[in-house]
């Protein structure tokens, strides 16, 4: 097992390694460069072509590409806001955060819906039951994220109130009291929540058609043949297998967050990468979008090999191997 | 007699296809006795599975009626819990398809394990573990202790069947059914697997039902043979009886149909095909269809099953007049379903 | 240079490992076979599932790349590249063995009979459809039937309908991969005994790959047994069931049920005496890595998988 993890490994570094490069050239195609932004106009222009060569901005692209990853990835140098004027890193480092915690409850939230309701469907398909909940799933499939969330904000949030309406936390709280945490916390809620019922029907729908196929497997009738109780073959054999690719979903729900966040964070004004995503893009501040752009792709290159790794963990089929 | 073990009396599993329910087993009446192999043969479609998912009641939607009685308890009216305590214990059964018949996310040995886990929650795991060796070794897989912490895909489908075998015999069943044991497996391995299937028998002292197409495993297998078609049973005798004094035309056409030493050249072909379920005859004669050369008028208006010879059952009057066609059309015409 | 001639083809599927999934080695599906048949002449090829037998007979038609070796048809090298031009692939077809997952469900049968009719001929619509009604008629289809889609038909009529694709043609040779496995006893006489029948009518070679002794035995004239890859014997039909001389050959014959219950007893002896043989005496029929030597000829007929003297 190992070996198809270490291999899984290798196949993910180039996979990497390549959207580096896009990134990067994507930024080269940018207009301006890191001087631009700097630039005094009355700076005679003969030194800041000396400037320009001295930091290297003259080289082929390949060189530059080749300083830049270093610094990257040996001193996590991502350049600079010229917005913020502060280091890329830093900005991103507290959106981050936030994004990593909203992106912790949406799953939560997302499992806590998926599960039962996919179980309950698939056990008692083609009941009253079953089609209330396709019916849900159908009709999540066909809300735009976006406005759904707007009106949960316009609902929740603004007409009753029960939410606050932007931000990640109160202000005038200190950080690491108790009321700190539950502040964060209720203003996680909304957000995750509305993001969450959106994304979760393909799980449900996903669970609800493993569980009917499950159904149907010889071995479900082995069991039945051993003695084994409805509730039994239930638990221990129908749901069992079907949860195990819910499980191998897991990696790809974490890509699906990254679109979702851009929008709920938007929506919500929640400080989160998303939100910095989209801010970046309308104020040009391209050192900030490049930066955003890797790193979500490697959050989602990082989801495929979640994935295949738990798959790898939970069937022995592959586990063997 | 108190040698019977199962008593089926007319015994009716109906399918729903729309709104209509349509007998696949009908009006079935047979009994199994104690150390007897009983072979149920038919074609797919002449309802010898549906009626071994009747005894073990596995079917999921489907109507039985009548009564199949073994150790006092109807079967058939018999509450759901009562039903898991006879499964898997007083009765068991053997599936065709070893591959899918196993879980494939569940060692060999947590298989195996809840089989008797189910029927005795007071063994320790130890306990159990030693049994599930003993149970491997019975029905010879050569490393039963490296077995146990095998999934079924690593194992072959000879390996695999041993397997069910060894859930199935894992309680000492009284009664083991055998639903095409031997089919999905290749010639050598089939011949290993009947073996074992037979010293089982005389081991354990349990009845066999054993459902299959193959005249062949029938011949080696089966003490009485029970003849299938169109969810009815159309003739019972002993293995020797069948075979050598067939009756019902059905029956003699199936050996006819075999390649086998009797005959070379053209081999015997029953004309048009097994009705669907939704189609089959439900009046007279449900093989007359495929004998079109015999006259309407051998057969009984209701066909009932004639004893013509102590322990010899077939049904309907037209096996006194059946007789093969001369020279049978050389292909048959039957192309409108 | 005989109808069709198989000179020790090889068939090897790469096994991909390691960390970088190279090559690491080969399975060696076909090793080395040959045999040939006559016009008109039924081969049976025979062995237990991994044999090789599918493949083999895959290898002959194109569908399986060939690791070494040569085929040659009516004298023409099948794996010589500038054959490939050549329309002897119109001359070979197959009949599969289930007939309810090679034919394509979405397709009328005029579409499903009519496929290599399109590729060969140029036909019109009427031709075509004359044609098709022809060839249903040959195998025992009504020609209004033309129009139907697969499922509408039995399992033997639908076997039918693979072997009238398969003859559209006019083919020399057809290969016969288990093409009555998948049905039950009644039909599967149907089908054999109308395979008979068109051989007859059409001066067709069949190549039958079968894992039922007793089936081959029924169909075939010359026999083939394959083991991992490799000939263990090759005669006669009367050969090799009268008078097997390999004891995996023998294994599968002890194997065959005895559709007679009388024989019960002595099929369990001679069965026991087979496996006890096989236990004794299995070294000098395999080499250390569990394979068949070379075939060996004990009369003009019959050839064995045996060691070389000494």
């Amino acid at each position: 097992m190992w070996k198809f993890i270490v291999r899984r490994l290798l196949i993910a570094l180039p996979q990497i390694l390549l959207l580096s490069v896009l990134v990067f050239l994507m930024a080269q195609m940018m207009p301006g460069d890191a001087l631009s932004g700097l630039i005094d106009p009355n700076i005679d222009p003969a030194a800041i072509e000396a400037q320009r060569e001295r930091l290297g901005l003259n080289d082929p692209w390949h060189i530059q590409y080749v300083d830049w990853i270093t610094g990257v990835v040996t001193e996590g140098d991502l350049g600079r806001s010229f917005r913020y004027k502060m280091d890329v890193t830093e900005i991103i480092g507290q959106r981050l955060t936030n994004t990593f915690w909203l992106s912790l409850v949406t799953l939560i939230f997302t499992y806590l819906i998926a599960i039962p309701l996919g179980i309950t469907s698939g056990r008692y398909n083609d009941t009253f039951r079953d089609q209330m909940i396709t019916g849900y799933t159908y009709v999540g499939f066909a809300t735009p994220l976006f406005i759904f969330a707007l009106v949960a904000l316009w609902i929740l949030g603004f007409q009753f109130g029960w939410f606050p309406t932007g931000g990640s936390v109160s202000p005038g709280l200190t950080p690491g009291t108790f009321e700190y945490f539950l502040s964060r916390l209720h203003h996680l809620i909304l957000p995750a929540l509305s993001m969450a019922l959106i994304t979760t029907v393909n799980t449900v729908q996903y669970l609800r058609s493993e569980i009917i196929d499950t159904k149907q497997k010889d071995f479900i009738i082995t069991a039945r043949a051993k003695g084994a109780s409805e509730s039994r073959v239930y638990n221990r054999h129908i749901l069992r297998n079907s949860l195990l690719p819910i499980a191998a979903f897991f990696g790809f729900e974490i890509t699906g967050l990254i679109g979702g966040t851009i929008f709920v964070e938007t929506i919500y004004s929640y400080p989160g990468m998303g939100q910095l995503f989209v801010e970046s893009i309308n104020l040009r501040d391209y050192s900030v979008v490049t930066a955003v752009v890797l790193l979500l792709g490697i959050a989602s290159i990082l989801g495929a090999l979640l994935s295949d790794i738990i798959l790898s963990l939970v069937d022995p089929r592959i586990r063997i191997k | 007699m108190d040698n019977k073990l199962l008593e089926i009396k007319n015994l009716k599993t109906s399918f729903r296809i729309k709104d209509d329910y349509y007998a696949a087993v009908d009006d079935v009446t047979l009994t199994v006795n104690k150390n007897e192999v009983l072979a149920i043969v038919g074609e797919s479609g002449s309802g010898k599975s549906a009626l071994a998912f009747s005894i073990m009641r596995l079917h999921n939607r489907a109507k039985i009626e009548g009564e199949v009685l073994f150790k006092e308890n109807n079967i058939v009216e018999l509450s759901p819990s009562k039903m898991n305590k006879l499964r898997g214990n007083d009765m068991a059964m053997i599936f065709q398809d070893p591959l899918t018949a196993l879980n494939p996310l569940m060692t060999i040995e947590d298989q195996i394990g809840e089989a008797l886990f189910l029927h005795n929650k007071k063994m320790s795991p130890k306990e159990r573990r030693n049994k599930v060796i003993d149970l491997l070794n019975q029905v010879g897989i050569p490393r039963p202790d490296y077995t146990c912490d095998q999934f079924p895909h690593e194992l072959s489908g000879g390996m695999r069947q041993r397997v069910m075998i060894a859930i199935a015999i894992s309680n000492n069943p009284e009664l083991l059914i055998a639903d095409e044991p031997t089919t999905a497996l290749d010639v050598t391995i089939q011949a290993q697997i009947l073996d074992l299937i037979r010293d089982l028998k005389e081991n354990m002292n349990a009845g066999i039902v054993l459902i299959t197409h193959d005249l062949g495993v029938v011949a080696e297998m089966a003490d009485r043979v029970a003849v299938m078609y169109a969810g009815e049973i159309v003739e019972i005798a002993d293995v020797h009886t069948l075979f050598e004094n067939p009756r019902h035309p059905y029956t003699r056409s199936l050996l006819n149909s075999v390649p086998s030493d009797g005959h070379e050249g053209k081999l015997h072909v029953i004309q048009g095909i097994v009705p669907s379920l939704k189609h089959l005859p439900r009046q007279g004669c449900r093989f007359s269809a495929r004998m079109p050369w015999m006259d309407e008028s051998v057969h009984e208006e209701n066909p009932v099953l004639h004893e013509i010879a102590p322990g010899h059952h077939v049904r309907c009057t037209c096996h006194e007049h059946f007789y093969f066609p001369k020279e049978s059309k050389e292909v048959q015409n039957d192309g409108i379903s | 240079m005989g109808f069709l001639d198989v000179e020790d083809l090889k068939v090897h599927f790469p096994i991909r490992g390691g960390l970088l999934n190279r090559k690491i080695d080969a399975v060696r599906a076909v090793d080395g076979v040959s045999f040939s048949i006559e016009q008109g002449k039924t081969y049976g090829l025979v062995g237990e599932s991994g044999s090789g037998k599918t493949t083999t007979g895959r290898a002959v038609i194109g569908l399986n790349n060939i690791t070494a070796g040569k085929v040659f048809f009516e004298g023409n090298d099948l794996t010589d590249k500038k054959n490939k031009m050549l329309d002897v692939r119109k001359d070979i077809q197959m009949i599969f063995q289930d007939p309810y997952s090679s034919l394509n469900p979405k397709k009328r049968v005029i579409d499903i009979v009519a496929e290599p009719l399109r590729n060969y001929e140029r036909l019109t619509k009427k031709e075509e459809r004359y044609k098709v009604a022809e060839l249903l008629e040959k195998v025992g289809l009504s020609p209004e039937s033309i129009l139907k889609y697969p499922h509408e038909f039995s399992g033997g009529q639908r076997q039918r309908i693979g072997i009238a694709r398969a003859i559209a043609l006019k083919p020399k040779l057809i290969i016969a991969d288990e093409p009555v496995s998948a049905l039950d006893v009644s039909v599967q006489a149907q089908v054999l005994n109308f395979m008979k029948d068109i051989q007859k009518e059409l001066n067709l070679t069949y190549l039958f790959i079968s894992h039922d002794l007793g089936i081959v035995k029924h169909m075939c004239d010359e026999i083939g047994i394959m083991y991992k890859g490799r000939y263990v014997e090759e005669g006669k039909t009367g050969d090799i069931f009268t008078n097997p001389q390999h004891i995996y050959t023998k294994r599968l014959v002890a194997a065959i049920p005895d559709i007679d219950p009388k024989n019960r007893e002595k099929q369990k002896q001679f069965r026991e005496e087979v496996q006890r043989e096989y236990e004794e005496s299995y070294e000098s029929y395999f080499n250390e890595e569990g394979l068949a030597y070379g075939l060996k000829k004990i009369s003009d007929t019959h050839a064995v998988a045996l060691p070389e003297k000494g």
